[in-house]
């Protein structure tokens, strides 16, 4: 039977990596997931075979209770997972990966409280007995379970902890529950002081067999999380998300050490370095250090240069008709999704565009910022919802210099990732972070719902310029006005 | 049982291959793969009914069942969303060959 199990795990983590490799590449992608899901069934079902199960005298009661804990937690993720909005992807991913994380700090709970419990005996055992005390190293948590399993247990703990408690702000943030940035005066400072108490308490536990050291270590922890994640603004959501997925899967890792599972330790720790080099990689592509997200709040300076982005110009505003004609008869036409394009729902109706202008023999290009959305990627997923195909859509990187080929560059729903502040303004908060080059084509079509800044609330000089044009109204309305209009022609 | 430094080399490993997949994924993939990542962890699921499997009081067998109910929602919830996203994944040449679905 250990056989079997064993092996199981083995080809599970087999499947993961695979898996996440095949996810790599547009055209294996699906194939990928299906594969890890396979894994993870076969996984699942096996641990009901594990004898540590069923030779606890509890076993019938637990059997049961695991099958219903996974109908109720399977059955709501499963019912949520199919009806939430492409657009609102990025706080489900942040929901379920808390969930992860919340797993891994209660099975480490469970490991502790079992150790405890067996110091609590021994102690009853001996009371009144003529030896007083039993052998020291038995009667603390460490002395139970071992050095390097007590460590990694309480580090899971920890990293699991904040990474559920952290992922729920993150949820609320996302989906508009939670708007506050401020918590307390002194916030960093706070933190820190909780942190190093989190840690007196940990050795507390570590060193002790007493529940309350317990108790109070893993409520210090959610608190932390919560105090982590308050402050971040919500631009770089996505890179704490990021980071908060790699921490669940070290935490899964460190408790896979705990309970002696390979599979939990692989696949964990696959995803604790894959989720830190993406974390990385998404900070990089906002021109933000995953440090700078934690500690500065993004906003603080943006009021300095807000004036001094007004000196030159003011916006000139287009009708759509005119924007159809200029179109339909470019020679290249570029569109720049944002996320207001996705809140507007606007993605199926500039795809109706796309086809009719190329049918006119336009050639269309989707140019994609790398941040654009919430997260890395989101856009793209958002236009494939749309039908877009994949090569239509193209890298900062691969269009940048395209865009001086391009007559008509239509802008919708994006802002900062076209400022062109942040290459010439050093006062900019966006100074540094790469821009596509709108600015560089012959034509720049602006549709914005009114004359506010963006997301981050940094004017925008790009409104301004003498080939920029504005087309305000909702994205959906306007780009449907933009399609009427090309049809008259 | 996995002992110690066995654990550590494969601790070493698997952080090797994470980075090494990783390395090489065009920006379109991040949210898919990072909700790809997202359901691998949800291996939890595993631990956490070990962990609910061998609690022997009410107390342990409380905290199992949110352990394995949290783990589920992970391991479900991101398998739906990250199949949901890739399934849109198509590229314009295929579109013609696989026959309009819509």
């Amino acid at each position: 039977m250990s056989i079997l199990i064993q092996a199981t795990y083995f080809l599970a983590a087999i499947l993961f990596i695979l898996g996440l490799k095949q996810m790599s590449s547009p055209v294996t992608a699906r194939r990928g997931i299906h594969w890890a899901g396979i894994g993870m069934v076969l996984a699942t079902l096996v641990t009901f075979l594990a004898p540590e199960l069923s030779d606890n005298p509890q076993a019938v009661t637990n059997y049961i209770l695991i099958i219903i804990a996974i109908a109720i937690g399977g059955g709501y993720a499963w019912v949520s997972g199919k009806k939430v909005a492409m657009t609102d992807m990025p706080q489900m991913i942040a929901m379920y990966n808390g969930m992860g994380g919340g797993a891994a700090a209660t099975i480490a709970a469970v490991e502790l409280l079992k150790a405890q419990g067996e110091i609590a005996a021994a102690r009853e055992s001996f009371v009144g007995s003529v030896i007083n005390e039993a052998d020291p190293s038995l009667m603390t948590v460490s002395g139970v379970m071992g050095v390097d399993v007590t460590i990694l247990a309480i580090l899971g703990a920890i990293i699991g902890t904040i990474a559920f408690s952290g992922s729920v702000i993150a949820w609320a943030k996302l989906d508009g529950r939670l708007n506050s940035n401020k918590l307390l005066p002194q916030q960093q400072l706070i933190n820190l002081v909780l942190a190093l108490v989190l840690v007196g308490f940990a050795v507390a536990v570590y060193f002790t067999g007493d529940l309350m050291p317990i108790i109070i270590f893993f409520v210090l922890a959610l608190v932390l999380g919560v105090f982590i994640t308050v402050p971040v603004g919500g631009a770089d959501m996505p890179v704490i998300i990021s980071l908060f997925n790699a921490l669940t899967g070290l935490a899964v890792g460190f408790e896979g050490y705990v309970l002696g599972n390979a599979a939990m330790i692989i696949a964990g720790t696959v995803v604790g370095s894959a989720g830190s080099l993406l974390t990385h990689l998404m900070a990089k592509a906002m021109n933000r250090s995953v440090s700078n997200v934690f500690f500065s709040g993004f906003g603080t300076t943006a009021g300095a240069s807000a004036d001094a982005g007004e000196s030159g110009g003011s916006m000139k505003e287009i009708q759509s008709q005119d924007v159809g004609i200029m179109m339909a008869y470019a020679s290249q036409v570029v569109i720049i999704p944002g996320y207001g394009m996705a809140v507007a729902q606007a993605q199926h109706k500039v795809w109706e565009l796309t086809q009719l202008l190329t049918d006119k023999g336009v050639k269309v290009k989707f140019a994609i910022h790398p941040v654009a959305g919430r997260m890395p990627g989101h856009m793209n997923v958002l236009l494939a919802e749309a039908g877009v195909p994949y090569d239509l859509i193209y890298d900062m990187e691969d269009i940048n210099s395209d865009f001086q080929n391009t007559t008509v560059t239509l802008v919708i729903g994006a802002n900062d990732v076209v400022n062109p502040a942040a290459k010439n303004d050093p006062n900019s908060p966006l100074f540094g972070m790469p821009i596509l080059n709108a600015e560089q084509s012959d034509n720049v079509i602006v549709i914005k719902r009114g004359r506010g800044t963006g997301f981050s609330g940094v004017e925008n000089p790009l409104f301004l310029l003498d080939n920029t044009r504005m087309l305000f109204g909702d994205g959906q309305k306007a780009v449907n006005e933009l399609i009427q209009s090309v049809k008259e022609l | 049982m996995i002992e110690g430094l066995a654990a550590l080399y494969i601790f070493m490993l698997a952080g090797f291959t994470g980075y090494e997949i990783i390395s090489k994924v065009p920006v379109i993939l991040h949210t898919p793969l990072m909700s790809g990542s997202n359901f691998v962890h949800g291996i939890v699921l595993v631990g956490a009914m070990i962990a609910l499997g061998i609690a022997e009081n009410t107390t342990q067998q409380a905290i199992g069942f949110i352990a394995v109910l949290l783990a589920a929602g992970n391991a479900v919830g991101g398998y739906v969303v990250t199949e949901r996203m890739l399934e849109m994944f198509k590229s314009s040449d295929k579109k013609g060959a696989a026959g309009e679905s819509k």
